[in-house]
């Protein structure tokens, strides 16, 4: 059936912001749908609280809404576009959800939009746990049996019906506390005892045991004819009990033979059209590894993380085709991009190895408890693609950038072998490694197999590499082994390591004996057609299909950003992605390396070129030895691509814009101090120590509050203010427990009001979009601070300062394109933070909002054009008629022990935009959109902060009493209050009896907590646990004293129900 | 070892000797499905065949005794990229490359089987000879390739005699298979809709088949070039003649078009692998389908009073016939657990037809 033409304008709900377990994927797959509707001619309106998006370009969508996905603010936009139809299967379960809410609140039945994709019924099949339960028993699909007990004798005899071990599973406790898994009766009744007591409705679920089975997943694609095909299959090498977000997968599945292959692909179009889904589905199944037994775990009825993933690993566009299935074509309607000669009714066949590892955070959160389970905790992910699993895995932990570019953890050689042992059994983020070492330790694959559950042929295969190593510490340096190792995918560097050698030494020997790799086309078909996608991956067979004919244009290398991690997230996507259109348009061949699967940027349309390879400067000096770049560039990619500057300079590529060393003069402190004295910028006054006694001694000279931090590190990581001497001990003992080569810094803490600049920078004009001005003062990072634009307290003179600061700064750095400076006005005087020359997290959506498309002008600047020819002027730009403001979105829920006070180190994962006519009203769009309820008129509030904050607490306190919130406070901030006429109620501190501030909390009858952490990183402090009890019960908490002033603000002057959407592209 | 892979066009391919070790000329074609090695060697389609799996890694879950197709292996070669030391899976009896020295089949890993692929692909199929000897001659192998010929392959992978097998379940109908080359996994889909299934080997008669007390016939899938089979199609038009429901797979599909008077042609480099999207004609349903074929019916000059019933959804070859006699149908791809349907319609079609005796 050709496309429905009744459909001429859809609404496409996104996923939000990015948080644990719904991250960058969705915006490629909203980006791809969107072309693929525009395509067709289709109007396309969407909605998205996430500026950093490239979904929400005004030249992906006719109109854009950066609007709070909640039922009132979308409801407004059905009012006024009227769109036929809505397309929820895009935005994750964000979208999902709003979009069932829509439906059941009888909103798309009124304005008569149509859902599109899979209709209401499906999704509730699928999403409801016994309605899908129940659909799959009607067609005989096995389930995980289950069943919800009030006693042991009940949970005894379901035992005894379907076998042990089963798990229980106490309901309504947090992280399924009281919970475990029993392996006969007598711990079931025990377990299942205590879970029944600890339960707040004295209920525990007991489930069948699959841990240690197989996870498959099968991507799954069918049209409202109900044709249907596999796209991908993915096997995860963790056994069931890791979720899939968190695990490391493979695709195709490795260890399943035929049989059991068709039989769970068999299954899965059996679900998929049992749920009639027009689109793309995602299916999961746990199978038996000693039988043929298997059970459905779960299915997503959407587009899914998954999905993003087989997306890149098959070639084949699942999004866009999933858009056009939705309009109404059947698959074979829809052409394949990729051969041009097929459809899209045809299952992909790939003739090499995938896998993905997922990037955890616990590099930023030290405290978080690393083991992996249920709950997923990955902020992000790469994908390495190679002819072999070693050489996939091995380049997969290279892009991963945690400072490990092999199977060697070092912390790990020096343990014993017992604890080596021991450690095989915790499941985190190390077990790959710990595996490895145990297999060096001379554990058989099949005695760890006995402990892991891990199937025996992965084992085998790092085996292999553990093999390898051994080799090369035995200096067996023959071609036969440097050939095997680089098929294996160790890295020059590596192998040089193991035997001693330099990676140069070992790079001429292997090019004097022809190792040298090749690249690979991913083609979707296996070369069993002619595709001329140029989507590459590299390896040592023997034969290179990399392209390289001079197509006359000169060539750019674009370095990607990398995996998703907090600090280096989505926007540099967004970046990456705008500069390569801009050199295309300007006629340029691009070529972007990238390794995230999740991401526009490695979508195989978007550069002329796309090397899916890690971003190291081995890797990537192959791929300059292979296409002879014209020049790169790496101001857009964030600090991956900006950490490569030195090493392409190295290999002759001419860096575009601003060169290495104007980079390295703005991180080298030396050097920085020295440009900021010729440019006569002030500073905060600092000092360089290395012992505490300095470190005390430079305190007192500079006077207290200072900033404590190690000098190599970026992004505020190990930052704290000291207030106090015995601050200073604290902080220099935990700074001291890792060895440091460099200074430590001691700086003024110069507790004033932030404002950050992104600007152009041609040589010899400076355009400075927006000046933005955050709402916490110094000492919230400012990725996690609440950023306004335009700017409310800065005045002129301050913002010619600003003007004139951020000129000289360029001109001394050699700044051509991007420069991103952080600046802190103290007592009227303007001070520098920080300087990054290169592109920031704000960039995305000051461009948005002032309409100043900022990468292209960086772009076009870094090619010698000038600002004054190419149309915005040059300055700080007009402001724009509307207020924005960004707020930081935390994943805290999904990472125990992760104390959430906000402090100089960036703990957000994601971030909002209100757009209004008035702060206040941008400002209660972000909260709503950042999904923070502000307490209303009868609310209750519970206050507690840190002395030095308690003068400030006394305005806010009273200016939510006069607005009929009830307050309540500990003793201290009680007293406080009292003696300044602020009514409240007083309530127990967490160390006092029942019930106490704890309890209040867990109540659920307070809507705010507002707790400002005295610093330090004592884990286990009151303040850290009222702030994670806040967290567990979803109350909202605020730790730094101006969030909360922000909130008076909104409640004082906020009005939901004058609440407009604001079509960005109009502005 | 080191073991080499030369081709009929002169390249050679170096890599490592898996499997026996003797030099075996074969006929290369590749297959693109990702699993199912096992099926694919003991398929008698694959009789005298190099077997070039695009699929990297191979052996992952090793081999046992129930994935076979037939009584043994009938490829003569297999060439991979790589191949596992030992499998892992709960049935795993033995690793991969223990099966292929058994069976004497001569493998070659290392080989860089996507450029072998484009080669195949864009030269179309060709002979190939791997050798493990040092001092190989060019000259000799080039004359060893063009003297071999994939002939008479039917008479080597057919039955030698009858074999009666009992139905799963309550018995319908008494169905004969003529072996062609047939997989078990067409016996099983028999057997498990009730029939009785006698295999017959592929130059019985059509007489003895008609005189047999069956209620229908499938005419099974199998290796090589159908037209060189003038008495197996003689006797298949008096299969057709006699009104016996008659479901046609692979081979047995291409004979039957040729006693219909249609025509066969060779494919470029053949339909080979488990992705192969087919549309049926009536009513543009899809399906996908496994396929290893290297011959097909031409869609220009069809068996008389026949219309395709299914076709390639890529290149448009013929994939299914419909014959103008009831009861009677083709199809290229192979029948199998996909094909269920098809089955079904050839039991229905045998329900209360009394049998021609």
């Amino acid at each position: 059936m050709p496309k429905n033409t009744e459909i001429k304008k859809v609404l496409v709900l996104g996923s939000g912001p990015i948080v644990i377990g719904q991250a960058a994927e969705f915006d490629y797959a909203g980006t791809q749908a969107c072309r693929a509707l525009k395509e067709e001619g289709v109007e396309v309106v969407l909605v998205n609280s996430n500026p950093a998006t490239i979904m929400t370009d005004k030249d992906i969508a006719d109109h854009v809404y950066i609007e709070p996905l909640n039922l009132a603010s979308v409801t407004q936009i059905i009012e006024r576009e009227k769109p036929d139809a809505i397309l929820p299967t895009l935005g994750g379960q964000t979208g999902l959800n709003l979009a069932m809410n829509l439906y059941e609140e009888g909103i798309l039945e009124a304005h008569k939009v149509r859902l599109l994709g899979t209709c209401p019924e499906s999704i509730r099949k699928a999403e409801d746990r016994q309605g899908f339960k129940d659909c799959m028993e009607s067609i005989h699909q096995p389930c995980v049996t289950s069943d919800v007990v009030e006693s042991a004798e009940a949970a005894v005899s379901f035992a005894n019906a379907i076998g042990y071990p089963v798990i229980v599973r106490p309901a309504y406790t947090l992280g399924g506390s009281g919970g475990g898994i029993a392996y006969d009766e007598p711990s079931l009744r025990e377990i299942a005892d205590r879970g029944i007591h600890l339960s707040r409705v004295g209920q525990v679920l007991i489930e069948r045991c699959i841990s240690g089975w197989k996870e498959i997943e099968f991507e799954v694609m069918r049209d409202s004819a109900g044709n249907a095909i596999t796209i991908c299959s993915m096997e995860n090498v963790d056994p069931v009990g890791v979720h899939t977000g968190d695990s490391i997968v493979t695709a195709p599945t490795q260890t399943l033979a035929s049989r059991e292959f068709q039989m769970l692909r068999t299954a899965a179009l059996e679900i998929i059209n049992a749920l009639e889904i027009e689109g793309g589905c995602n299916v999961q199944f746990a199978l038996n590894p000693d039988s043929f037994e298997y059970a459905v775990i779960e299915v997503n009825p959407r587009v899914s993380r998954s999905s993003a993933l087989a997306s890149k690993a098959t070639g084949y566009p699942i999004a866009k085709v999933a858009a056009k299935v939705a309009l109404g074509y059947h698959l074979d309607e829809i052409p394949n991009a990729v051969t041009g000669k097929t459809s899209a009714f045809f299952e992909p066949t790939i003739d090499y190895c995938v896998l993905k590892l997922p990037r955890l955070p616990f590099d930023k959160f030290t405290t978080a408890s690393r083991t992996l389970g249920t709950q997923m905790k990955a902020t992000g992910e790469v994908m390495a693609i190679s002819k072999t699993f070693e050489g996939a895995l091995m380049k997969a932990i290279r892009s991963l950038e945690q400072n490990v570019y092999s199977l060697r953890m070092e912390k790990l050689a020096e343990l014993y072998t017992e604890e080596i042992e021991e450690k095989l059994v915790n499941v985190d983020d190390e077990r790959l490694f710990v595996v490895a070492e145990a297999l060096r330790r001379g554990f058989s694959p099949k005695a760890i197999h006995e402990i892991t559950k891990i199937d025996v042929w992965f084992l085998d295969r790092l085996h292999t590499i553990v093999e390898m190593e051994e080799a090369f510490c035995r200096k067996e340096v023959t071609e036969d082994n440097l050939r095997a190792a680089k098929e294996m995918g160790f890295s020059d560097a590596w192998i040089g390591e193991l035997c001693g050698r330099t990676r140069r030494e070992i790079k001429a020997m292997r090019e004097s004996m022809g190792i040298l790799p090749a690249y690979k086309m991913v083609d979707t078909c296996a070369a069993e057609y002619d595709a001329q996608t140029p989507y590459y991956y590299s390896c040592y067979d023997r034969e290179n299909e990399a392209d390289t004919a001079e197509s006359g244009k000169k060539k750019i290398l674009v370095l990607g950003s990398g995996p998703i991690r907090i600090g280096q997230g989505i926007e540099f996507d967004y970046c990456s992605v705008h500069s390569v259109w801009a050199f295309r348009r300007m006629g340029y061949e691009t070529i972007i390396v990238n390794n995230n699967p999740e991401t526009v940027s490695t979508d195989f349309d978007v550069a002329d070129k796309l090397y899916f390879e890690p971003l190291t400067p081995e890797d990537v000096e192959h791929i300059v030895e292979q296409e002879k770049p014209w020049g790169a560039v790496v101001q857009f990619g964030g600090q991956t691509a900006i950490k490569l500057a030195k090493a392409l300079t190295e290999m002759g590529v001419p860096i575009l814009g601003t060169s290495s060393d104007g980079v390295d003069a703005a991180e080298d402190r030396e050097r920085f101090d020295e440009i900021l004295k010729r440019c006569k910028i002030p500073r905060a006054e600092g000092r360089t120590v290395f012992t505490t006694e300095e470190a005390l001694a430079a305190a007192h000279e500079i006077g207290y509050p200072v900033l404590v931090r190690p000098s190599y590190v970026l992004g505020g990581q190990g930052m704290e203010i000291a207030y106090s001497d015995r601050n200073i001990a604290d902080f220099m003992r935990i700074i001291h427990q890792t060895v440091q080569e460099h200074p430590i810094l001691v700086d003024k803490y110069l507790m004033g009001r932030e404002v950050e600049v992104d600007g152009v920078f041609d040589g010899e004009n400076i355009l400075i979009p927006g000046i933005m001005e955050h709402v916490e003062r110094a000492g919230v990072h400012s990725g996690d601070s609440i950023s306004v634009y335009p700017t409310l307290h800065v005045t002129e003179k301050q913002k010619e300062t600003i003007l004139s600061y951020t000129y000289d700064l360029a001109k001394a750095l050699g700044v051509i394109g991007l420069i991103n400076i952080q600046f802190v006005i103290y007592q009227d005087e303007v001070y520098v933070i920080e300087v990054n020359p290169r592109a920031s997290r704000t960039i995305p959506y000051i461009s948005k909002v002032t309409g100043v498309p900022i990468i292209d002008l960086a772009t076009r600047v870094m090619l010698g054009e000038k600002l004054a020819d190419l149309g915005f002027g040059t300055g700080i730009y007009p402001e724009a008629g509307c207020y924005a403001v960004k707020m930081p979105v935390f994943s805290f829920e999904k990472l125990k022990d992760v104390d959430t006070g906000l402090g100089p180190e960036m703990k957000s994962t994601g971030e909002v935009l209100g757009i209004a006519e008035s702060f206040p009203q941008a400002m209660l769009k972000a909260f709503k959109g950042a999904n923070m309820k502000v307490p209303k008129k009868g609310g209750r509030v519970i206050v507690t902060v840190k002395d030095e904050d308690k003068e400030e607490l006394v305005e806010i306190a009273r200016g939510l009493e006069e607005l009929e919130i009830q307050i309540l406070a500990t003793a201290g901030t009680a007293d406080c209050l009292e003696r300044a006429g602020v009514p409240c109620t007083r309530v127990r501190r967490v160390s006092e009896s029942s019930p106490n501030i704890l309890d209040m909390i867990a109540s659920g009858t307070v809507d705010l907590v507002i707790n400002t952490p005295t610093r330090g990183r004592k884990p286990n402090t009151d303040g850290f646990r009222i702030r994670r009890a806040a967290v567990e019960h979803s109350v909202a908490c605020v730790t730094a004293i101006d969030t909360a002033r922000a909130i008076l603000t909104v409640r004082e002057q906020g009005r939901s129900a004058d609440l407009q959407p604001i079509d960005i592209t109009t502005i | 070892m080191k073991a080499r892979l030369i081709l009929e066009n002169g390249s050679i391919l170096e890599g490592q000797s898996i499997g026996a070790l003797d030099d075996r000329i074969c006929e290369l074609v590749v297959n693109t499905s990702m699993t199912g090695y096992q099926e694919l060697l003991t398929d008698p389609a694959c009789a005298n065949q190099g077997i070039v799996m695009s699929y990297p890694l191979m052996g992952n879950y090793g081999v046992n005794e129930e994935d076979v197709e037939s009584s043994r292996p009938w490829a003569s070669a297999f060439i991979v990229s790589s191949l596992s030391q030992r499998g892992s899976n709960f049935r795993c009896q033995s690793s991969l490359n223990d099966y292929l020295k058994q069976h004497h089949i001569t493998g070659i890993q290392g080989v860089d089987t996507r450029a072998l692929t484009k080669i195949l692909r864009s030269q179309g199929t060709m002979k190939g000879m791997i050798t493990c000897a040092e001092n190989f001659s060019i000259h000799r192998a080039m004359e060893a390739m063009g003297a071999f010929r994939m002939e008479k392959l039917v008479d080597q992978v057919t039955c030698r005699t009858p074999r009666v097998l009992p139905p799963h379940g309550d018995q319908t109908h008494r169905v004969a298979v003529l072996d062609y080359g047939v997989r078990n996994t067409l016996v099983e889909c028999l057997r498990s809709r009730g029939c009785e299934v006698t295999v017959l080997p592929a130059f019985t008669k059509a007489q003895t088949i008609l005189e047999g007390g069956f209620h229908g016939v499938v005419l099974s899938e199998g290796p090589g070039d159908p037209a060189e089979h003038q008495d197996l199609i003689r006797e298949v038009g008096a299969i057709y003649e006699s009104g016996l429901p008659l479901f046609a797979c692979g081979l047995g599909h291409q004979l039957l078009a040729l006693a219909r008077g249609g025509k066969i042609e060779k494919l470029p480099y053949g339909h080979r692998g488990t992705n192969h999207p087919v549309r049926e004609t009536v009513g543009g349903k899809l399906r996908i389908t496994t396929q290893n074929h290297g011959y097909a019916v031409c869609g220009d000059a069809l068996p008389t009073g026949a219309s395709v019933s299914y076709v390639h959804v890529n290149d448009g070859t013929v994939e299914g016939l419909e014959y103008e006699r009831p009861n009677c149908f083709g199809i290229q791809f192979a029948a199998g657990e996909g094909t269920g349907d098809l089955f079904d319609r050839f039991a229905h079609s045998m329900k209360g037809g009394a049998s021609h005796a």
